[in-house]
């Protein structure tokens, strides 16, 4: 009964907090503009099936993809497993669900291939962070926290699907022994392999089996909100991220409204705008940013595939994708936790643009967009490149002087390079 | 045949209406090298015998390096202003012979209120050849000839077109060999995103050398280009690594006249 009242407890307790910790991610997010897209519905729908359920993407390299998907699918399978030890938890029974019958058995062993499998993969993973040198995850921006996060993620999923097996294997003596309670369910294709490795004696695998039940179910709950505190936020946010996708060729930038109403008003004095135009045009900080380009930083986890793939990083420049992701984040949590200190209004004087992004980085894009087509969940760094340069050219007129050059030939002879409009036909007599 | 080039109000001025535009570009206009290639498009046009025109001194850049350069007031001063004026034309069908000029008079006009049926001059030398028109004969043979084509980010990722220059090159009967990094993932010349008009920031290489390494290493003789940035920085690359004597850069246009002897 006592038992009962606290697993009762730490579950209310843990969604309490996590509900209290999200509430306040939402709260970061809706700092930035409002406008997630809403068209196209049924298109979105697919390509959030596509890429995010499918994991599409991922296949473009296959070993991390297999490796991944056994994860996923046992991240998502062995939930239903949860489940029962939720039952089991809040009503002092055990393994409740095997009263289905043959089906019991069949899901049991299921769970268990998962999560051998899960922990392959995990320990895969952990040995490739770790021990082969990869370049993928060892940028500048990977040191410390970042490093240590990816580390502690795949630590405490091996650590989870060890008691899980080990729980099993105890769970499975205990039955052969007749033990009071344990009764008769589940086949364990894998934890038979660890039953030897236990003692016989009743009582200690009673202990074992308890102590691996609570570890993996308060793992669970200390995993969950670990999540606002680490970069494992897409399995949530790669949902949503992708149901938002731009859907429209990744060559089209968006046309600034305010700026199609003062142009129109300077060519056509007898233009009246349709609206006012914005305080500021580009991004400064993450308040200039879209809500959407804000989930997208949440949704990022670090996989680092648009830095390989990014012209510059490649070539030892100091832009990477990644990095543009992760300083969004870092600076709407910093903002967030300056509302939470200091109220809405205050400035810290800082801001996304050179206290996080450099220049440097920002005009090192050749907006080719590879990045956005390695993203696994469609994330968009080129979209705030664009934004922090518009911000650099129309708010401070500052860029390198070459292109203020290259802007001062259009404006004056509608050519990047200084050539004569009436030389422009010449080709034809060379 | 006598190489003329009708432009737009001379067509117009005579009551005709050509079927197609040829948005030349600032390159094409002005560059040397790309000069040639705004010509052999304009050859193979009048091969066919396609109705066409071009704008001439009527023509203005697309606003694509400054919209990338983040200044978008005088993108889309520039993009109204040339709107103005293909409407004007009454403009339907356009090619480009510039992945850029593609991608922003395609993707960017239409919200401005310029729409029109956009194609690079990769897509029309496919479809001339589907159609016939263009039967790679009469002219210099590239039979077994190695060549690699170099995917321009504007048309492949940006606008998912990869088939049609390789189709193109195709119908040569050459060896075509794919770069390590092609089609969706092919790497970026370099020039993009406005890099053309400035410096490269501090790294260890620049991005074309990068490219042209990987371009060499399928030891081509021709590496094929459909863009004319693109073949500013592969040129420059193929003379950096001095290989200017064993590997040319054409474009395909390039490739396509000279294969049917224009």
């Amino acid at each position: 009964m006592i038992a009962q009242i606290l697993f009762i407890l730490l579950c209310l307790g843990s969604i309490a907090l996590f509900a209290f910790n999200f509430k306040k991610v939402v709260r970061n997010i809706k700092i930035g503009k409002p406008g997630f897209p809403t068209d196209r519905s049924p298109e979105r729908w697919m390509t959030m099936l596509k890429v995010a359920f499918g994991q599409s993407k991922m296949a473009a390299r296959p070993i991390p993809f297999l490796l991944h998907l056994a994860v996923y699918l046992g991240f998502v399978i062995i939930n239903i497993e949860v489940l029962e030890i939720m039952i089991d938890g809040i009503f002092g029974t055990h393994r409740v669900f095997s009263s289905i019958g043959p089906l019991y058995n069949f899901l049991i062993g299921s769970f268990e291939i998962l999560a051998f499998l899960v922990f392959v993969s995990c320990l895969i993973f952990f040995i490739r962070r770790n021990v082969l040198n990869i370049k993928r995850f060892n940028g500048i921006e990977m040191k410390a926290w970042p490093k240590s996060d990816a580390n502690y993620i795949l630590i405490t999923e091996m650590l989870l699907m060890s008691a899980f097996l080990i729980m099993n294997a105890a769970d499975a003596k205990l039955q052969a022994l007749g033990a009071n309670h344990y009764i008769s369910a589940g086949s364990f294709p894998i934890s038979q392999y660890i039953q030897n490795l236990l003692p016989a004696n009743e009582s200690t695998l009673i202990m074992i089996e308890r102590f691996c039940w609570w570890f993996h179910i308060i793992g669970i709950f200390a995993f969950l909100n670990y999540l606002p505190y680490s970069k494992h936020f897409h399995i949530l946010f790669a949902f949503p991220n992708t149901y938002f996708s731009k859907l429209y060729p990744k060559g089209k930038f968006n046309n600034m409204t305010a700026v199609t109403n003062e142009v129109k008003a300077m060519l056509d004095p007898s233009y009246i705008p349709l609206d006012l135009a914005p305080s500021k045009f580009g991004a400064k900080d993450v308040q200039d940013l879209t809500q959407l380009q804000l989930l997208n930083a949440y949704t990022c986890t670090e996989c680092g595939r648009c830095t390989s793939v990014c012209p510059a990083n490649i070539t030892g420049k100091l832009l990477s994708p990644r990095k543009i992701m992760m300083d969004t984040r870092d600076r709407m949590e910093e903002v967030g936790k300056n509302i939470d200190k200091h109220g809405i209004d205050y400035q810290d004087g800082k801001a996304l643009l050179d206290d996080y992004i450099t220049r440097e980085e920002i005009w090192a894009c050749t907006t080719c967009n590879a990045c956005t087509q390695a993203c696994p969940v469609n994330i968009d760094p080129l979209g705030i490149i664009m934004d922090l340069r518009r911000y650099a050219v129309m708010e401070e007129s500052v860029a390198p002087a070459s292109l203020n050059a290259m802007q001062g030939n259009i404006e004056n002879n509608g050519a990047p390079w200084k050539y004569s409009p009436s030389d422009r036909f010449n080709w034809v007599q060379d | 045949m006598e190489f003329k080039v009708p432009t737009m109000a001379e067509l117009v001025a005579a009551g005709e209406t050509p079927e197609i535009l040829f948005w030349v570009g600032c390159a094409g206009s002005y560059d040397d090298r790309a000069k040639r290639i705004t010509r052999d498009i304009c050859k193979i046009l009048q091969h066919v015998g396609m109705k066409y025109a071009v704008l001439g001194t009527e023509e203005s850049c697309t606003g694509d390096p400054a919209k990338r350069a983040g200044n978008e007031f005088l993108f889309q001063m520039q993009a109204m202003t040339n709107i103005e004026l293909l409407n004007a034309y009454e403009v339907k069908k356009i090619v480009t012979a510039c992945p850029h000029c593609f991608n922003t008079i395609k993707n960017e006009y239409p919200g401005l209120g310029g729409t029109y049926e956009v194609i690079h001059h990769t897509q029309l030398i496919q479809s001339l050849i589907d159609e016939g028109k263009l039967r790679t004969e009469g002219g210099e043979s590239f039979k077994g000839k190695k060549i690699t084509f170099h995917d321009p980010c504007y048309l492949g990722r940006a606008n998912d077109v990869y088939e049609a220059p390789r189709k193109a090159l195709e119908v040569l009967d050459a060896q075509l060999v794919e770069m390590k990094r092609c089609k969706s993932n092919g790497l970026c010349c370099g020039a993009g995103g406005a890099q053309m008009f400035k410096e490269p920031e501090k790294g260890f290489k620049d991005i074309n050398i990068e490219r042209i390494e990987e371009a060499i290493a399928t030891e081509p003789q021709i590496i094929a280009a459909g863009c004319p940035f693109c073949m500013t920085m592969l040129s420059d690359g193929v003379k950096m690594k001095e290989q200017e004597q064993n590997i040319q850069v054409l474009d395909i246009a390039e490739i396509t006249a000279k294969a049917n002897g224009l």
